[in-house]
């Protein structure tokens, strides 16, 4: 994004006159009217909005790191037997057995244990509805129908004690979502789980802009929100058309800058760079119905859905989901809490996978983004009792691969392969036992959890002199 | 148990030869059997005859009548049917619709004791085949709110009316001393204090002047006549005190006022009970927890820890493991799972979520382990039951297999192949 916002003025320069170098430097976009700098007109055309509160993430001290003798769960089609894995340069540099240890290399005996990549969770409130959940903690919804302008990061207290135990868990990578009491909620926030003093610090470099949305009977029936499913579906089509006149407004100026420029609009803007395909889209529904009509609305505004959240109905139209190509974010087994939750079956996950859709278990539960892999052996297990034939490795993808692509980081982390960021988990045995814990934990190379070294175990300020501590 | 009393008076009543032709009986055969109330037996039988338990042994010492139902459980796991101490089973079919919840009464009255929730159970719940397939046979279904929630029940999952699943009626009486109760209070714990106090006073002033009570020739009292009934009768010995605490001194609160009444405590929640580990001990107070918890969730439970349940047991206190959980019951034996994980003795997990909360809640004499007399609810597993990739392969309560079926296994079955015509044409059966 460095390289884009400096690329960012240069075109500016040519547009427009005064640009001096910086993103900062005011321009005159017209004689009358609003006036912005050369970096928000380029923004308004390129749609790089996410360069606002551009991470600050810093990883630790990483040491060259060689796991041997583990059995090695790649996420990517094999299982390496008495494996080693090399980590170098942040990455995941090399996979097989026997590899030599390269001098300066740190060597991690792994035998009788597992390696799998970091675990991902494609839902969760961690740190916005932070424990302990009291009143002043509470940052998930705004009022308002639809508040496509907020922006997650916003509302994150990167000292919620939630954030250590994840990542003790073997969680390494989340994305805090907003919602979901309106219809359109906002930006979510894809999180490194390493705690940190700013939101910034925890932001997940790079990482593709998403879009909260949500569906079906919560963001309908509240004061000055929708009464019924068909008023939230006119909404979000009235939101999304209001969207595309700003859009166009803009574009027609951008094309031709000589009159007032069209007022920037935050909300708009977010919903501009969705209809321009430049966000990934996570909406939050649980009815095969629900999800059927936000699938059509999608279709009119020409807009990808990348994963429904939830999705308690996913199984009876996972032939659909498998045709969009739209991901699945669901639980192992929740059900009965709400109606629109009552035909919810432990075999959705798997059913949604051997349908060919990303099947993802997610937690959007900050006791369950701590056992993501039980919850993936929960559902493995529902689906070989229907008699879904899944492997171990496949159903390890439900915590990894798949939220990893949800979150557009699936180039980057998700599976050990060569080259990703070496975001990796050492077990103390079968990720898929319950008896299993997490020994250690490497975010980008650094070892961020240790089970056996207090010194390798964050805790949030929050918790300092607690009854843990005392 | 009813049903189990009728049929031990027909067994009584007809002339013991008559019954091997007449009886059901099932055999579990080589298993691995944990009954809990005795050591692990390899290659094991369980015998199972009507409604009760005949016989558990290794394979040569148990005789297996020849026209038993003979189930091959080798390579299985063979446990007691699992207990839920802490639920609202039967009381609640969609949590967030209201008209189908019946746990909590809607009321300002801090002290809701005679509150029973007996009448409210639906056997016909979709959520008592979604738990008992889970392994999970018996519950406690718990009222909840107030200061005093009122009266539990504890209930077998199969049961045409609620005087079939009956276990023990009236089996607890439910209290809290958490933030929540103090808000129904005053808003201060001193305030719940004293509001739990005044009760238990009056309940004792009431035991000891019925005569007056009932001619008006008493001083005013706080409650009604049958909130002092059901207190007097607590105090009485006939439940147990259930408080619902989770900061040490919360449970301090507790031991306190137990002691002042001579109240047969436990603790539920207990999430900073291992803070207090040595002094429920010595008061010999079961603590019902739920394992799979370590968050601060609020600041009476900052001190929350998976290894909760692993300390008090090392400690001596009776651990029962609770899901605390309607819906997910069955997720009960990952929790005592989670309690092996962070260091509780395996066959401690075991007892916990059988034995332990059928002792904690007066129903030892009939559940919570394998032993002749005993209702027969057991459970066969494929494996390890605090396994997640373990499957139960055979739920048995009082005795009757229990079939293969509930509301989401027929949406299962309905939508595991996509036909020529619309789901709505397959009954999932």
């Amino acid at each position: 994004m460095h390289v884009r916002s400096h690329f960012a003025c240069l075109l500016a320069v040519v547009l427009l006159t005064g640009c001096a170098g910086t993103d900062s430097t005011t321009t005159s976009s017209s004689d009358t009217g609003a006036e912005y700098d050369a970096a928000t007109i380029e923004n308004m055309r390129e749609g790089t909005y996410n360069d606002a509160f551009e991470s600050s993430y810093d990883p630790p001290p990483a040491t060259p790191t060689l796991i041997r003798d583990a059995t090695i769960m790649t996420a990517a089609g094999k299982t390496i037997e008495n494996g080693d894995l090399l980590m170098r340069e942040r990455e995941i540099d090399t996979l097989g057995t026997d590899l030599s240890a390269p001098e300066d290399v740190q060597v991690v005996d792994g035998s009788g244990m597992y390696v799998t990549p970091g675990l991902i969770d494609s839902h969760s409130h961690l740190g916005v509805s932070a424990t302990p959940q009291v009143g002043p903690h509470y940052d998930n919804n705004e009022v308002g129908m639809a508040t496509p302008e907020l922006w997650m990061e916003h509302g994150v207290w990167p000292q919620g004690p939630g954030f250590a135990r994840a990542l003790a868990g073997g969680t390494t990578t989340a994305l805090l979502l907003p919602g979901s009491g309106d219809l359109i909620e906002g930006r979510g926030f894809t999180a490194k789980l390493l705690p940190a003093r700013t939101p910034q610090a925890m932001k997940f470099p790079d990482a593709p802009g998403t879009l909260k949305m949500a569906c079906g009977e919560n963001p309908k029936g509240g004061p000055g929100f929708p009464t019924t499913r068909m008023g939230t579906a006119a909404g979000l089509r009235s939101t999304f058309l209001d969207a595309q006149d700003y859009h166009e407004q803009w574009q027609s100026w951008l094309n031709d800058p000589t009159g007032e420029p069209p007022e920037r609009d935050l909300g708009m803007e977010t919903l501009a760079q969705v209809l321009r395909g430049e966000m990934l889209v996570q909406v939050h529904c649980y009815r095969a119905d629900d999800m059927a009509t936000v699938m059509e609305i999608a279709q009119e505004f020409d807009i990808d859905i990348r994963s429904f959240h939830h999705a308690v109905e996913a199984y009876k139209i996972r032939d659909l989901l498998a045709e969009r190509d739209i991901s699945a974010s669901m639980w192992s087994n929740w059900w009965g809490f709400k109606m629109e939750a009552f035909d919810g079956i432990p075999q959705n996950v798997a059913l949604v996978h051997e349908a060919g859709a990303r099947a993802i278990v997610h937690s959007d539960d900050d006791l369950e983004i701590q056992r993501l892999h039980h919850e993936a052996a929960k559902a493995l297990r529902a689906g070989r009792e229907a008699g879904l034939d899944i492997s171990r490795n496949e159903a390890l993808r439900w915590v990894t691969a798949h939220p990893a692509w949800a979150l557009g980081l699936q180039d980057r982390v998700g599976t050990l392969e060569p080259g990703k960021n070496a975001d990796v988990v050492l077990w103390t045995g079968d990720p898929f036992s319950m008896y299993t814990k997490a020994h250690r934990v490497w975010m980008d190379g650094a070892l961020v959890y240790d089970r056996t070294d207090p010194d390798r175990q964050p805790r949030s300020d929050f918790e300092l002199g607690g009854p843990l501590q005392n | 148990m009813h049903l189990r009393r009728l049929s031990l008076l027909a067994t009584f009543l007809l002339l013991i030869p008559v019954l091997p032709a007449t009886a059901q009986s099932t055999a579990l055969v080589g298993g691995t059997v944990h009954p809990v109330s005795g050591p692990e037996i390899k290659d094991g039988v369980v015998l199972l005859q009507d409604d009760t338990i005949a016989a558990v042994g290794p394979r040569e010492e148990v005789s297996i009548p020849s026209d038993a139902r003979r189930i091959d459980a080798s390579g299985q796991v063979v446990t007691p049917g699992l207990m839920d101490a802490s639920t609202a089973t039967g009381l609640v079919e969609v949590s967030a619709v209201g008209s189908t919840r019946d746990n909590a009464l809607d009321t300002d009255d801090a002290i809701r004791a005679a509150f029973r929730v007996t009448d409210g159970i639906n056997p016909h719940s979709v959520v008592i085949p979604v738990t008992r397939l889970g392994g999970v046979t018996t519950v406690a279904s718990t009222p909840s709110g107030g200061a005093v929630a009122g009266q539990g029940a504890v209930i077998d999952l199969h049961g045409e009316t609620v005087d079939e699943m009956l276990v023990r009626d009236r089996a607890a009486l439910y209290a809290a001393f958490t933030p929540g109760a103090a808000e129904a209070t005053g808003e201060a714990r001193g305030g719940l204090a004293m509001r739990l106090r005044e009760a238990f006073e009056d309940a004792q002033f009431y035991a000891e002047h019925q005569d007056d009570y009932q001619r008006g020739a008493t001083r005013d009292l706080s409650l009604s006549r049958l909130d002092l009934e059901a207190l007097a009768s607590t105090l009485d010995g006939e439940r147990p005190l259930v408080v619902r605490a989770a900061r040490a001194s919360d449970i301090d609160a507790a031991l306190r006022i137990a002691e002042e009444f001579d109240l047969d405590l436990r603790i539920e929640g207990g999430e900073e009970a291992w803070k207090r580990a040595d002094r429920l001990a010595a008061a010999n107070v079961p603590v019902i927890v739920k394992a799979l918890n370590n968050l601060p969730t609020d600041f009476d439970r900052l001190g929350t820890r998976f290894d909760n349940a692993a300390r008090l047991d090392s400690a001596g206190v009776p651990v029962a493991i609770s899901s605390f959980d309607t819906h997910n019951a069955r997720t009960l034996r990952l929790e005592a799972g989670n309690a092996v994980r962070y260091g509780l003795a395996r066959d401690a997990a075991l007892r916990a979520v059988t034995l332990a909360p059928a002792e904690a809640l007066g129903v030892a004499d009939t559940h919570g382990s394998l032993a002749p007399g005993k209702t027969a609810n057991v459970v066969v597993w494929s494996d390890d039951p605090f396994e997640p990739l373990t499957s139960v392969e055979h739920v048995f309560i009082g005795g009757t297999e229990m079939p293969d079926d509930s509301r989401q296994k027929r949406l299962l079955r309905r939508y595991d192949e996509r036909g020529d015509w619309p789901p709505a044409y397959d009954d999932g059966s």
